[in-house]
Parts: C-alpha cells; structure tokens; sequence
C-alpha cells in the first residue's frame, strides 16, 4: 500500500481503523516532500517539526474522530496559519509570522487535519503560472516544463505531485480551477460567501474565495464540509445550512440538464480542449444527462469588467503594505520616500501594475467610467447566468482554453489574463463551479472540464461532476 | 455690512465598550497599544465586523437631532496613506450616510434659531501619531493603535451658523444631548467630541470663499477661531484682497489662524464601496425601538423647567444642559419642594463646591432629605436665607446634616426682639457717625448699619426683625431730636 497514492476518505478510514498510525501517514508524505519538492516547488516552507509532533498527540488520542483526522494538508501561502511565515509569496512579507489562524485553518484542524506546509502562489495571488511569485515558480509535477497554472500552483502541484492528498487554495479569477486543471487534480471554488475569507490575505474581497483542491471530487466535498459555513469573523459569509456534501455523489445525471455555451465558438479555444468538451458532453449524453444549450451573451465583457474591479479593489488592500508595522522596511529621509522604496522593493511587476491599474480606475473623474461601467457589466454576467439557469441544473465549460503552457510562453500580461477567460465570468456572479480532468492526455495532460452551479448548490457540482470524473 | 457664514463638521465618538469592527475595548488613556488586535492593526487577512451597538448610538443620536434614518445604508473605503492608518484606508459611510436633514435649535441673541443638520454617518477613527517635537522637524514618531477602530458619528451642519457665539451655543447644546443619550462623553480634551470650521464672509446673499479651521480643541477655541477668522476675512475683503480657499489651523497661544504649515496635498480619496461589508439595513421597528427609548433632551427639559418650576432661565438651563444635575435637581424639588431656592443652591453653593473640588454632583454627600431639613430650619425661623447658604457648604465641607451643623456653630437665628434691641443699641452707639448721617436725610446708612447688626451677630440676625426693630431705633432717635 502506498499511502502518497492514496485520498483523504481513505487515508482517515485508515487511520481511525488503526491500520496505519498519524505518524506514517505524515512521515511518508514528508518523505516524498525530501525526495521531490527540490524539483517541484511546491513548498515555500514545510513545517515537518510540527506535523510529526501533532502526529504523535493524534495517535494518542483515544477518540480519533474528526472528518479529516490525521490527514495532512498543505495551505497557500495567502492563508494565514498562526506561527508560521505567510507571505502571499511577497517579498514584503518575508519573514511575517501570522500572529492568528485563519478560520479554515481552524476548521481543518478542529477536524483532526494536519498542516504540514505553506504552498507557493504567485504574488498575492496575482498570476496563472506561480511565475509572479516573489521567490520562484512551482513546476508542474506531470512535466515540470510546464507550469502548474496559478495562482494556486503550488497547491495544486502539491496534490498533484503526492505531497499531500489535499490543499487550500484561493481563488479569485480562476485560481484553484485553473491550476487545478492544469495539474489534472479536482479543484472547487465554492459559492461566493460559502467558506469564510477571515485570515485570507486580500487580493480582491468581492470575488477572493478559499476552496479545496484533491485528487478526486469525493475528497472535495469532505472537505468543503469541513471548512463551509457561517463565519462570525465574516460578514460576507452566508447563513445557510451546510448539507452532507457527500450526499448525493453517486447519484448521476440521469434526466440532468447540462447547459453548454452557444457562445463558445467566439472565443479561441485549443482543438485538445474542444475535443475534450465534446467527449464530455458525449458521455454525459450516455450517462442521460439532456444537453442544452445556453447562452450567456455578456461573457465576453467578463475579462476586461474583472481587471477593472479586482486591481481597483486590490489597490486597496495592498495599501497596508506600507513597511511601518510589519514587513519589509524600506528607506528614506521623509514619510513619502519611505513609503516608495518599502513598495518599490517590495513589490513585484504584476502586483505593481495591477496596483497602478486599480488607483487609476478609481480616481476622480474616472470612477463612472471605469469601476461604476465594470460593475455594472458584473451585474449584467450575473444577470445572464441567472436566466441560464432556469432551464438547466449545471452549465459545462471547458476550464481554460488551452492546456498547460511552459515557463516563459505566455509573455505578454494579457495572453496570461486569457488563461482565465472561463473562469473568471463564474468568479464575477460568485457562482460556485468545480474542474475535473477529463478526456485524453496530449504530453501526460488531460484538460480540465468546468460545471458551474447555482448558488450555493455544491451539493449538485459534486454530483455531475463526479459521475464525469468516475468514467474519466 | 458684511455677513459671516459658518459651517462645522464634528466627529462625535461614540461611548460603546468595543470599537466599530472589533472587539477591542475602546477605553481612554489605556497604555499604548494595548487594546489592539488585528482587526484594528489591518494586519494581512483580517475582516471588519460591525459593531451593533455603534449602529444603535448613531441611530440614536440622529433621531435626537430630528433626522431621518436612512433604512439602508453603504460603507465605503475611503484611500489615503498614513503610519496611523493602518489599512491605508477608512472604512466609513459614504453615498448613502446613516442619517440625513434634521436640525437642531439654539439660543442666540436674537432669539430661537434652527441650525439644519445635513447628515449624519458611521466611521472608524484611526490611531494616533505621537511626534516627538514639531512634526515637521520631529526624528521620530510613535502611533498608538488603541484608538484605531473606535466608532466615530461624524455630523455635518448646513452653514445655518452666523458667529462664533453661534457654534459655542450649537456644540454646548449637542454635547449635552450626547450626554443625555448615553453615546458619547463629549469631552473634548478626550477627543470624544472633535470639531472643524467652515467660514465664509460675504456683503450680500453670494457666497463667499470658504475657509476650512482645524485643530480646535475646546467650545472656546472654536468660537475664537470663528471671530478671529471671521475678522480677518472682512479685512481681506475691505482692502479689495482675495481669500484663498484654504485650511487653516487655529494657534491657541497667538490666538490667530494660519495656513497650514503641512500644506495638505490635493487629496483623490478614491471612494469605493467597502466589499468586506454588505450594505446597513435597518428596519422600521429597530429605529421605532430606539426612537421610544429616547429619554426628555436638555432643550426640551429647559424648557419644562422654566414652565414647571418657575426657575430662572440661565438655571434652567445650566441644571437642564447637565444629565446629573437635572437628575438631582427634580429629585430634590419633588421631595423638598422650594424649585427656585433649590435651583439657587444648586448653581450657586453647590456647583461652587463641585468646581472647586473638581467632582461631580453624584459624588456628594448632600440629600434631598438634607435639603428639606434645611427648608424647615429656614420655614421655622431657626435660620435666615443667608445662613442657610452657609449652612449648605459647611454641610458639603464636613459631611454632616443641617441640623448638626446649625447646632454645633450655633447658628440658630435670634429673633428675640430684647437681644436684637440691645445689639442695635450697641451699633447705634458706636456708630454716631453714620446715625448722624442717616439722620440727616442719607437713608442709603441704613443698610450699613444693618449690615453691622449682622456682623455683630455673625450673620444669625433674624433679618426681618432686625430690620423692623432698628427702623423703630431710629425713628426713637429723630422723635429725640
């Protein structure tokens, strides 16, 4: 038995029936960490002290109860773990300890889980490729000349690799589907308000959600049952009751009706990812699901309404970067130069822009056209998925438009930006969606198939997209 | 003739135990930073979660100054940086404020006037930088977080105000109501209540260039500041010169404004709707619940005094402004009767003693059963009016009850005709002076010769008496003549 191969149902299974104890568990995985992570980089910091210890106080434990007990799980690096370095893969949060827990990390732990490290994103979560990050990119473990897609690489790559069998990512354009996706692993972004953000570093607060990535969907609705919820610490979270998430995901999609995109031939898309789609809807078909097609005629504006409201919205949560209370300390003789060479510094390309982009869309005499326009045509996206899904349970969108890309490719900010182009009209209506990799690999990678759901219905993503991923 | 146009903005911070997005404690003059958290450092990752009670206050507060309370409302961000800023914005209500149009009335001079209140919102305040020396020179700086995140109400008026005098009646009045409320202290030393100026002058109904005040620390200050700005800009104005639209600070020791030495960049705040967040709503019932609950405001209750206990109307309206005084007045008028003679004690022996001990009414020791004790001793001709103010503060002073006082200095009255009769002798034969005088048509040497029987008799002369029988002295001694 190779316990890296294995999930997180399984593993706890294993654990509670004392077949294998917490501290195998997590020495293999730390092992496969020693063995490998040189190359992958997933890991801005593994925290191997502390998982075997909190192994051991596991296997002393009488009442080995919890969802996740005994599993180890590794946490992006923008998600705050009390008394570990959280960066958000920035320079100017070198050497920050988180003084708090987020309240998903609570949440796992409560649950018996086990943090064993931080994983590399870009940049505040800025990227689709962990290039932006401020201390190097993660590769993909399936081919390490390719990228493991971001922003959420590293914890993508960490599942996908055998570090852990499941992590934390966030995502606030397409950060968990699309790497996800590009690492051939299963990766949620639940429903906007669905999992608490207390303890997520900011990037952009309307959209920014915390979701989990696994090697398969059961895995993920385990998990989403652990960290969903009301958050008093929140008050973006919903009061809505958490179901079983696990409930229905035998259940088919016998009589389901799929929603395909009739507008999908506007955008450029890869033949491998169209080919996939086709296989997808051909064997949802089988399965007897109903295909119909919808349309969502905004989509086109999502891209440019997002770089509009997330860099505006960033602008400002990157303010307190500032280098007076924590962080990197720049120099200068008056407040102002202070301020410049601490953000200067500290500071990547991508972040910088994004930065300059959002303080520009907000300024006088440019807000109406800018921020006020963008919100606008989100509400107008949101609009459409609306009157989409009165006619269907789910609507099927390949997750990018092309398979994993090799470092260096993409290299203009916009050919990056339209990695996303799918992604990020389900992240502006703050609709919950799911990727699972389907179809045939072309260089060992499948491509990622995306369902999106209604609101607050990840009971039914977990469904559709499981009996997609059983016969994947 | 030149007319001035004021206009203030006061940031009234409310009196809730935790601050507007966490829970920690909002207490004056705590060590610093030690009623921090991250919520209110704006460390990486933290979320504001509001305060309900700030929510109440400010509800509160707008409902006493008759405004109309906007059943939802919006938070924004509002972006600047600053080391006592630790988010690099404020979170505070923009677009639609909590409340909006009420007014308030104040006295002035030539009567009742209604000061229009614009609106009325919810905010954050930020920490506070400590400079070692001048700012501008300073090496060095200190930020105390404690105050960062304690809720503030920030009140715009109409440029209704006409004077300095004007917005001393205006800020007197509604730090009385706050008290009167219970949302805030009002102390503006403690920065609970903190206030800036608009001032324009103009000759006719155009309007002038405003001029914005700031660092006023005192009702005092503000009202110097506005005469001194006020004159200043007609002078402007008379030599055919321009006023610049500016901010100006007041500097208390020269007792003049001057341009801001920071000069204050053009500020792009670039507002945008708070996402962490969702809008404010209240529903009717919350805003009726706190609506009943609000209790007689000092303007009202003067009013009710004067009507009701026929005081004075500078008493009425010192006892009515303060929250306790009027507490213990009515107190002390239902049980002891005599409002007018108590309303007399009270501002005049009483709040004399409270000033100079510098304490406050609720830590005396003096009752309303001591002050119908001190009635009857008067009513019973034990003791004159004048006495009993003594009495009053001998009490306050030692502790003790009228009646112990009265009988330990032996303060009864004397009434009887045969002592006074050989007191005046005493005075009228040492005083041949002054008989002469009186006698000769200077009646005004009555009252100095009163004045002796009382001294002789530390004051206890039964001053009816008294009167009665030196007048009779007297007129014996001109039959004589």
């Amino acid at each position: 038995m190779e316990i890296t191969k294995l999930g997180i149902k399984e593993i706890s299974h294993l654990i509670r029936n004392k077949k294998v104890s917490t501290k195998e568990v997590v020495s293999s995985y730390l092992d496969e960490i020693h063995n490998k992570d040189s190359l992958i980089k997933a890991f801005l910091s593994v925290h191997e002290d502390e998982a075997l210890r909190i192994a051991e106080q596991l296997d002393n434990e009488n009442n080995k109860t919890g969802m996740l007990f005994g599993v180890p799980f590794a946490i992006k690096d923008n998600i705050n773990v009390f008394g570990f370095e959280t960066t958000a893969g920035s320079k100017i949060l070198k050497g920050y300890i988180a003084p708090y827990n987020a309240t998903v990390v609570k949440k796992i732990r409560n649950h018996g889980g086990i943090i064993i490290g931080k994983t590399n994103p870009d940049e505040f979560a800025m990227g689709s490729s962990t290039e932006n990050s401020a201390f190097f990119p993660t590769k993909n473990p399936i081919n390490t000349d390719y990228v493991p897609g971001g922003s959420s690489g590293g914890s993508a790559a960490s599942v996908s690799g055998g570090f852990v069998p499941g992590s934390l990512g966030s995502d606030t354009g397409g950060s968990i589907r699309q790497p996800a996706a590009f690492c051939n692993v299963v990766g949620l972004k639940p429903t906007y308000g669905r999992v608490s953000r207390y303890g997520l570093i900011a990037f952009s607060s309307s959209l920014d959600c915390i979701g989990p990535i696994t090697k398969n969907v059961e895995d993920a609705a385990i998990m989403l049952n652990v960290i969903a919820g009301f958050d008093e610490n929140d008050e973006t979270t919903a009061i809505i009751k958490i179901p079983d998430y696990t409930e229905r995901l035998k259940d088919g999609v016998k009589n389901v009706k799929i929603g395909i995109l009739k507008e999908i031939k506007d955008f450029d898309v890869e033949s491998s990812v169209l080919n996939a789609l086709n296989k997808a809807v051909s064997k949802l078909i089988d399965l007897g699901a109903e295909i119909v097609e919808v349309s969502i005629p905004h989509l086109k504006y999502a891209l440019p309404a997002y770089y509009i409201i997330a860099p505006s919205e960033a602008s400002a949560n990157l303010s307190r970067f500032d280098g007076v209370r924590y962080g990197l300390e720049g120099e200068g003789f008056n407040l102002r130069d202070f301020y410049e060479d601490t953000r200067t510094k500290g500071f990547g390309r991508e972040v910088k822009r994004r930065i300059l982009i959002g303080t520009f869309a907000l300024s006088e005499g440019y807000y109406d056209a800018y921020y006020m326009k963008a919100s606008r045509v989100r509400r107008l996206i949101e609009q459409d998925f609306e009157k989409a899904f009165n006619g269907v349970d789910s609507i099927l969108l390949p997750t990018t438009p092309t398979l994993p890309f090799k470092f260096g490719e993409k290299k203009s900010p916009l050919e990056m930006y339209m990695s996303d182009i799918f992604t990020i009209p389900v992240s502006l209506a703050g609709l919950p969606a799911i990727s699972v990799p389907f179809g045939e690999s072309h260089n060992g990678f499948r491509a990622g198939m995306q369902f999106i759901g209604k609101w607050f219905d990840e009971m039914r993503l977990f469904q559709y997209s499981n009996a997609l991923f059983e016969e994947a | 003739m030149y007319k001035a146009t004021v206009g203030l903005e006061i940031h009234v911070q409310l009196s809730t135990k935790t601050k507007l997005f966490c829970g920690c404690s909002t207490e004056f003059a705590g060590e610093p930073n030690t009623q921090v958290c991250p919520v209110c450092l704006g460390l990486p990752g933290v979320l504001p979660v509001l305060n309900e009670k700030a929510i109440e206050f400010g509800i509160k507060l707008a409902l006493a100054m008759k405004m109309e309370i906007n059943e939802f409302s919006t938070f924004y961000r509002k972006n600047y940086f600053y080391p006592d800023l630790p988010k690099g914005y404020q979170i505070t209500q923009y677009g639609i404020p909590l409340a909006k149009n009420g007014s308030l009335e104040i006295n002035t001079k030539e009567g009742l006037k209604k000061v229009r209140i614009q609106k009325g919102h919810l905010e954050e305040d930020s920490g506070k930088s400590i400079h070692i020396g001048d700012i501008t020179e300073s090496e060095f700086s200190f930020i105390d977080f404690n105050r960062s995140g304690v809720p503030l109400m920030e009140i715009v008026t109409e440029p209704d105000l006409e004077s300095g005098d004007e917005a001393y009646e205006f800020l007197v009045l509604l730090r009385s109501i706050v008290r009167t409320l219970g949302v805030s202290s009002g102390d503006m030393e403690k920065g609970a209540l903190r206030c800036d100026v608009n001032i324009s002058v103009s000759k006719d109904k155009t309007k002038g260039t405003k001029v914005e005040v700031k660092n006023l620390n005192s009702f005092r200050t503000v009202k110097r500041a506005i005469e001194y700005e006020v004159e200043r800009q007609i002078g402007l104005a008379e030599k055919g010169e321009r006023i610049i639209q500016e901010t100006r600070h007041f500097d208390e020791k020269e007792g003049i404004t001057k341009p801001m030495r920071v000069k204050e960049e053009l500020n792009d705040y670039r507002y945008f709707p708070e996402p962490d967040l969702p809008p404010l709503v209240v529903d009717k019932n919350y805003i009726d619940g706190i609506k009943n609950s609000i209790p007689e405001l000092p303007n009202e209750k003067e009013k009710r005094f004067i009507s009701q206990y026929r005081i004075p109307e500078d008493y009425a309206r010192s006892i009515a402004y303060s929250p306790r005084l009027s507490v213990y007045f009515e107190n002390v008028a239902k049980f002891a009767d005599h409002p007018r003679e108590v309303a007399n004690f009270l501002m005049v022996n009483i709040a004399g003693f409270l000033n100079e001990k510098n304490i406050e009414i609720t830590d005396i020791k003096f009752t309303k059963e001591h002050f119908k004790e001190l009635f009857e001793l008067i009513e019973s001709g034990k003791i004159s009016l004048s006495i009993a103010k003594s009495v009053i503060e001998d009490c306050l002073r030692e502790n003790k009850s009228p009646v112990q006082v009265v009988q330990e200095k032996g303060l009864i009255q004397i009434s009887d005709p045969d002592s006074l009769t050989k007191i005046i002798s005493e005075v009228l034969r040492d005083n041949n002076l002054q008989v002469d005088q009186y006698l000769n048509g200077k009646d005004k040497v009555f009252a100095f010769l009163i004045g002796q029987v009382m001294k002789k008799t530390q004051g206890k002369a039964n001053p009816e008496t008294a009167n009665k029988l030196l007048l009779e002295e007297l007129s014996k001694l001109k039959n004589e003549r």
